[in-house]
């Protein structure tokens, strides 16, 4: 298995691509840092404790700061790299689920169109065009705005990351339906899924189990770009005071906090989770375009 | 022709009418508008002849063909915020995001053409190279982050340029427009320049990928082999061949910018329709919400309308099929 996987194509195209390498040492930092963030982060910025006006806005430890804080503090008193790291935690927790539920929805109702064809697949494509004419900052904000009108006042805040989650993969399952349905009709009239279909195999055993295998590379690709467009939409949300509140932290809160500092000298409060957002989504974007070129070969 | 132009406005008008279902379903099921309307201290009869008077009581049908209607005739209700017109509140702010959005277009089609097209022609230089990195890592910075980097570099650390606001207007008879003064142009910059960065990269990389594909194509091979001076074949031949995705462009982006308008007006805190619609959604004012989307629709609605007729002039071909 092992010698299988380091003989395939992806790790021998993988290995002559530095920007590919340099990607995914940055994104493997970023994402393993905010999963150990509980047990390597030295503070708890959810935690009132960590407040300390004392050691508030002290800079960088190259700019003459305090060792404790590497990178400064906020104005109360909060390490900077913790509150990053359980930041982008955060982020990367709704990133995933709504990419997790765009594909699921998405992938479902593309295969399930492609393959029934007929009314079903014309009701779920006319919803994927008129979708896919609104662009998806529109599609969540209007789903978010949405919930702010149904649920009641007691759960708004309770429920803020599920419905910032569920927003933000129903502005990103398009893509997944129409990538799936076209690939279905491909796939369907090859031989290898008619023979499956004549022996008389359950239509979504042929969907599981001999279509979507064979689509997995294009698929493959549109999440980790998805992922990386859920982490910037959900920041922008965030930065944009509809996401999350103040005392979540995501990466697009702390932007958002940071902003004040903007006028002030504390630079450190905007510019340290604004890069390390930067640097996330770009990393995630180098893998996307790496993997786009690795299921294309015609560009190669 | 005509029948293509009544096809189309026939299809418009089902989006509209479609969009203006969803604007009236917000109104209708989302929060309850005379509890809206109304404090705590109006009695339950007061309530149901507020209702009766708004006519929430009639069947579904009739409460949205007066919806409809009204809306036709410029009447979109009041804002539970400000208690307002709606539709002056809307009017006041479409030219600031307008001014804003065509300006962006602009830069993203006056920088975006040249360098898709220098990129498509030279795909192995270090320039094109150069420029693809960009590209990619201009995809990948959120639209805020370039606001603010904007802010920093040009407001704050070297003052030469307003950095919140729409300042220097002047008012063409209801329009107020920033193109007619200095200041109204400095404090544009800015956020156009936000706004079209990002438009920038996707304007480029489809032209380029459009202008790689013709280059490969028969016609331009046998003009090649005629002996075709590579000036002209470039520019004549090619180019003009991809004109038709530009215009394709044009539409596509003209959403992106009125979606991203709203993000690069909360950052530079620009009072047009985006910071309208965020005050919105933030106060759940469920009317101006409605509006906002009904007035979008109606502009992408008459953006696409006019592409698919700009399509018509330009390929000839399209003309002879509508024919047939």
């Amino acid at each position: 298995m092992l010698t299988r996987l380091l003989k395939s194509d992806g790790v021998y195209y993988f290995l002559r691509s530095p920007a590919a390498i340099v990607a995914a040492i940055v994104a493997v930092l970023i994402i393993g840092g905010a999963f150990l963030a509980p047990w390597i982060a030295t503070s708890n910025p959810y935690d009132l404790a960590s407040f300390s006006l004392m050691n508030g806005l002290l800079p960088p430890i190259w700019e003459g700061g305090d060792p404790r804080f590497p990178l400064g503090t906020d104005d109360q008193g909060r390490d900077m790299v913790s509150s990053i790291l359980y930041g982008a935690r955060l982020s990367l927790l709704i990133g995933i689920m709504a990419m997790a539920i765009a594909t699921v929805l998405g992938v479902g109702l593309g295969l399930a169109a492609g393959y029934y064809g007929g009314r079903f697949d014309a009701i779920v494509m006319r919803i994927a065009d008129v979708q896919l004419a609104l662009p998806a900052i529109l599609t969540a904000l209007l789903i978010d705005g949405i919930s702010r009108g149904l649920l009641p006042a007691a759960m708004q805040e309770d429920l803020r990351v599920a419905v910032l989650t569920l927003a933000i993969a129903l502005s990103l399952w398009v893509n997944f339906a129409r990538t799936a349905r076209a690939s279905v009709f491909v796939e369907r009239n090859k031989d290898y899924v008619q023979a499956a279909m004549i022996m008389g195999q359950h239509p979504l055993r042929v969907m599981l189990r001999h279509i979507l295998p064979n689509i997995m590379g294009p698929l493959l690709v549109i999440m980790t770009v998805d992922l990386a467009s859920a982490i910037l939409l959900e920041a922008t949300l965030s930065f944009l005071g509809i996401g999350l509140p103040a005392d979540s932290p995501s990466l697009g809160t702390l932007i958002r906090i940071g902003m004040q500092f903007l006028l002030s000298g504390e630079w450190w409060i905007l510019w340290v989770p604004t890069i390390f957002l930067v640097c996330l989504v770009v990393s995630i974007n180098v893998l996307g375009d790496f993997l786009r070129d690795v299921f294309n070969p015609r560009l190669r | 022709m005509a029948y293509f132009i009544l096809k189309r406005l026939v299809q418009s008008i089902f989006v509209m009418l479609a969009v203006a279902f969803l604007a009236f379903s917000l109104f209708r099921f989302v929060g309850d508008p005379v509890s809206q309307m109304t404090g705590v201290e109006t009695s339950v009869q007061d309530q149901e002849q507020l209702r009766e008077e708004l006519g929430l009581n009639d069947p579904f049908l009739v409460q949205f063909y007066r919806f409809t209607a009204d809306m036709v005739q410029g009447d979109f209700g009041f804002s539970y915020r400000t208690r307002q017109p709606v539709s002056e509140m809307i009017a006041s702010r479409i030219p600031a995001t307008l001014e804003l959005g065509l300006v962006a277009l602009m830069i993203s089609l006056i920088v975006g053409i040249p360098a898709g097209v220098y990129t498509a022609l030279r795909p192995r230089g270090i320039a094109t190279q150069a420029i693809l990195m960009t590209t990619l890592v201009g995809v990948s910075i959120p639209t805020f982050v370039i606001g603010i980097v904007l802010i920093f570099l040009f407001g704050v650390q070297l003052g030469w340029l307003p950095t919140f606001g729409r300042s220097g207007t002047v008012d063409l008879g209801g329009w107020s427009t920033s193109f007619l003064t200095l200041d109204g142009w400095r404090s544009l910059i800015l956020p156009a320049v936000t706004l079209g960065v990002y438009q920038l990269t996707l304007t480029m990389r489809l032209v380029r990928a459009e202008m790689m594909e013709v280059m490969r194509s028969d016609f331009i091979r046998f003009a090649i082999a005629r002996g075709i001076p590579f000036r002209s074949l470039y520019y004549r031949h090619a180019l003009a061949n991809t004109m038709v995705p530009v215009i394709t462009i044009i539409g596509l982006q003209f959403g992106g910018v009125i979606a991203f308008s709203i993000v690069t007006e909360s950052v530079f805190q620009w009072p047009g329709m985006g910071l309208l619609f965020l005050e919105s959604i933030r106060f759940v004012d469920i009317p101006v919400m409605g509006v906002y989307l009904v007035v979008i629709a109606f502009f992408f609605v008459l953006v696409n309308m006019l592409v698919d007729m700009l399509y018509l002039l330009i390929d000839p071909r399209l003309r002879v099929k509508e024919a047939v």
